[in-house]
């Protein structure tokens, strides 16, 4: 049985897991991206490339290790270097002598017949027919949901919990659970069952937690051990949060249709053309999180990305125009927290001053005389 | 019997350590090298600062702040932790009540704080550049053989300014030596260097801040008389340094200390005694999973009283 492997992204691992097995192959399923990790990453890449470009090599340099033999990967399109990057990597796995089939699978929107034969050949080499691949596919799309359903969840009851921690060891649990069920009805059934459990978690529902938007490039964003665990880290400073990307949202508008056209419409007034990467988005998604009411926005992007620095010297003015306060975070190799943290609770006390003074203005608007 | 508080920020070139009185006043205070050993750095300012205090002080409560906030929290019992930022701006408007920006310059880190009607509403530290501002000034003063406390003094002599790249220290240095080279004298390239730091500051940190007057300098680099001027020439303003600005962080620790066991609550602090006890620090990777943390544990005469570094909560349960 060929064993297959794919790059880590956040808790996607499971999903692409069952999609790799269904299909017939043996999954090289890839740890947790670790210091490592890192190490091997940055050893073997271009110095200026940016950190999902490293992380992603040492990835696989692990995943080889172990004894993959086809990684499947998507590539991109427009300014963003990341459309390179799958040959990037197949280059200097083989100059390191692995021996490797590598599938860059393109979004299908631009090129459908390469698409296709790509896919025919995968589809060859586990022996699957069209038909089986719809139902695998199916059955892998419910699993990535309902992931990101309960990273959404764990984060919004996280900022509420009476103990510290126990959202994150729950969600942990919830994943165990998942990993088990592999049909549509064992998918429900553990559906229900993390719900439940996330629910369970016993919690101080008198706090107002802030409103936070996180924007920015997919990997950083997507990675926990990348984004040095931000959303985990603001939610126990009692912060709830809202990622702009998650992994089925994004692959439903950005995979298989045109991007999602209203946020890049958003941007216009501010970034009329497409920058590459999610540079347009992080600044249109800024803009919505204002409407929608939240405390702030964070910036997540990795050292030397064109599209989020075209963003960063973009968000500045947005933040003026519309008043909400905005910080940006570059990633790189740090494995240090305590920078990353300073900033995030400086941040925090920035938000909670500006809402207890927006407070004050608008009790003395509603109490003339007082 | 006189109610006082205690402030400690522990940064990664300096430790300060400041008692202020229930009125704001600073009794106290004391600006020691931390030379990478931060707990080493507190016990040495603790028992130092308690040799000036007169006789009927008690410390009512205690706060720290810096990169080291939470090591130093947990080894004299802080009644509260701050990161520097916060704890910099309570201090600025202390001493300059309409302050609405701050330049902040320390050993590691630059950082820009934008206030308005007294409230924190922006603020940026150096991500990727622009680190190091403070020790990267004392390793040229070496370098130069000039006493960093005469390079200010030094830069302020300068005719001509010579121009130095300012992209980042390693660029600096190098521009430097090429410009010594050349023949430039040394009041002009240190001139130069300080006019390259701001200009730095100025195009990466404080980028696309909106500065406004009243404008306070404060960090150990404030001593600087030649980045002062830099400064004021660049801004074409007025730059103020409060009286205690080498300190700032620990001041705003000790007022933001007062301020919360105000509503009658018992400080957690340890005491002065603290300064004699043995303090150890050991690590280790935790094999739990592919994570493969890295576990601090700080031990008080060899009880664990600190643990941190867990992704996933394992070992965070101490002390619930």
């Amino acid at each position: 049985m060929k064993k297959v492997s794919f790059a880590h992204m956040g808790y996607s691992y499971l999903g692409f897991k069952q999609l790799v097995e269904d299909m017939g192959f043996e999954a090289v399923v890839p740890a947790s991206p670790s210091p490592a990790t890192l190490d091997r990453g940055v050893t073997y890449a271009p110095e200026y490339a940016c950190i999902p470009f490293k992380m992603v090599l040492g990835t696989y340099l692990e995943v080889l290790e172990r004894g993959a033999e086809m990684i499947i990967t998507s590539g991109g399109v427009g300014p963003c270097r990341a459309g390179l990057y799958g040959m990037m990597h197949e280059r200097i796995l083989r100059n390191l002598g692995f021996n490797l089939e590598i599938f860059i699978f393109d979004p299908p929107l631009t090129g459908l017949w390469p698409f296709f034969i790509k896919l025919r050949r995968v589809l060859k080499a586990a022996g699957l027919s069209w038909l089986a691949f719809v139902d695998v596919v199916r059955r892998a799309w419910a699993k990535l949901k309902l992931l990101d359903e309960l990273e959404q969840l764990a984060t919004s009851i996280r900022p509420y919990e009476l103990k510290r921690g126990e959202t994150t060891r729950t969600f942990r649990s919830c994943l165990k659970i998942i990993d088990q069920a592999r049909s549509q009805k064992e998918i429900a059934a553990a559906r229900e069952e993390c719900r439940q459990l996330l629910q369970n978690i016993p919690r101080d529902a008198g706090r107002r937690p802030l409103k936070v938007g996180i924007v920015g490039e997919i990997y950083v964003l997507l990675e926990p051990f990348m984004n040095l665990e931000i959303e985990k880290t603001l939610g126990e400073m009692g912060v709830v949060t809202h990622r702009s990307i998650y992994l089925t949202q994004y692959t439903a508008t950005d995979v298989l249709a045109h991007g999602a056209q209203d946020v890049r419409q958003l941007a216009h007034p501010y970034l009329n053309q497409f920058v590459g990467g999610h540079g347009q988005n992080s600044v249109g998604e800024t803009i919505l999180y204002a409407r929608n009411g939240f405390d702030g926005v964070i910036q997540l992007a990795p050292f030397t990305c064109i599209p989020e620095i075209v963003a960063k010297s973009i968000l500045p003015r947005v933040s003026r125009d519309l008043g909400i306060p905005i910080l940006s975070l570059t990633i790189d190799e740090q494995t240090g927290r305590a920078g990353v943290e300073t900033r995030l609770e400086a941040f925090v006390d920035l938000l909670r001053q500006r809402r207890e003074q927006m407070e004050a203005r608008s009790n003395a608007a509603l109490l003339p005389g007082y | 019997m006189q109610p006082c508080y205690l402030g400690i920020d522990v940064g990664s070139v300096s430790t300060n350590v400041v008692v202020i009185t229930a009125a704001g006043e600073v009794l106290s205070s004391l600006y020691i090298r931390t030379h990478g050993q931060p707990i080493q750095a507190v016990k040495e300012g603790l028992s130092r600062v308690k040799a000036t205090l007169p006789e009927d002080v008690i410390i009512a409560g205690a706060g720290t702040t810096g990169s080291g906030r939470y090591l130093a929290g947990a080894i004299i019992g802080a009644d509260i932790v701050k990161n520097e930022i916060t704890a910099h701006a309570v201090a600025a408007r202390l001493e300059v009540p309409e302050v609405q920006t701050i330049l902040e310059i320390g050993g590691q880190d630059s950082k820009i704080i934008i206030l308005r009607q007294g409230v924190v509403i922006d603020f940026a530290m150096n991500t990727v550049c622009a680190a190091g501002t403070g020790s990267f000034l004392d390793q040229q003063a070496a370098r130069l053989g000039v006493p960093i406390e005469n390079f200010g003094e030094l830069a302020l002599k300068a005719r001509h300014p010579v121009r130095i790249a300012g992209r980042c220290t390693v660029f600096a240095e190098s521009d430097m030596i090429h410009k010594q080279q050349m023949g430039h004298n040394i009041e002009d390239i240190i001139g130069g260097l300080c006019e390259a730091l701001v200009r730095n500051y100025l195009n990466n940190v404080a980028k696309g801040k909106e500065i406004l007057t009243p404008i306070v300098f404060q960090g150990g680099v404030a001593a600087n008389a030649g980045i002062r001027a830099a400064f004021s020439k660049a801004l074409q303003q007025e730059i103020i340094v409060p009286r205690h600005f080498a300190v700032m962080g620990a001041l705003g620790a000790a007022l933001l200390a007062r301020d919360y066991v105000n509503n009658n609550r018992e400080t957690k602090f340890k005491g002065f005694e603290v300064a004699e006890e043995e303090f150890r620090a050991h690590s280790f990777t935790c094999q739990g999973c592919s994570n493969l943390c890295e576990i601090v544990n700080i031990e008080e005469e060899g009880r664990i009283i600190a643990r941190w570094g867990s992704r996933c909560g394992k070992w965070d349960t101490l002390g619930e």
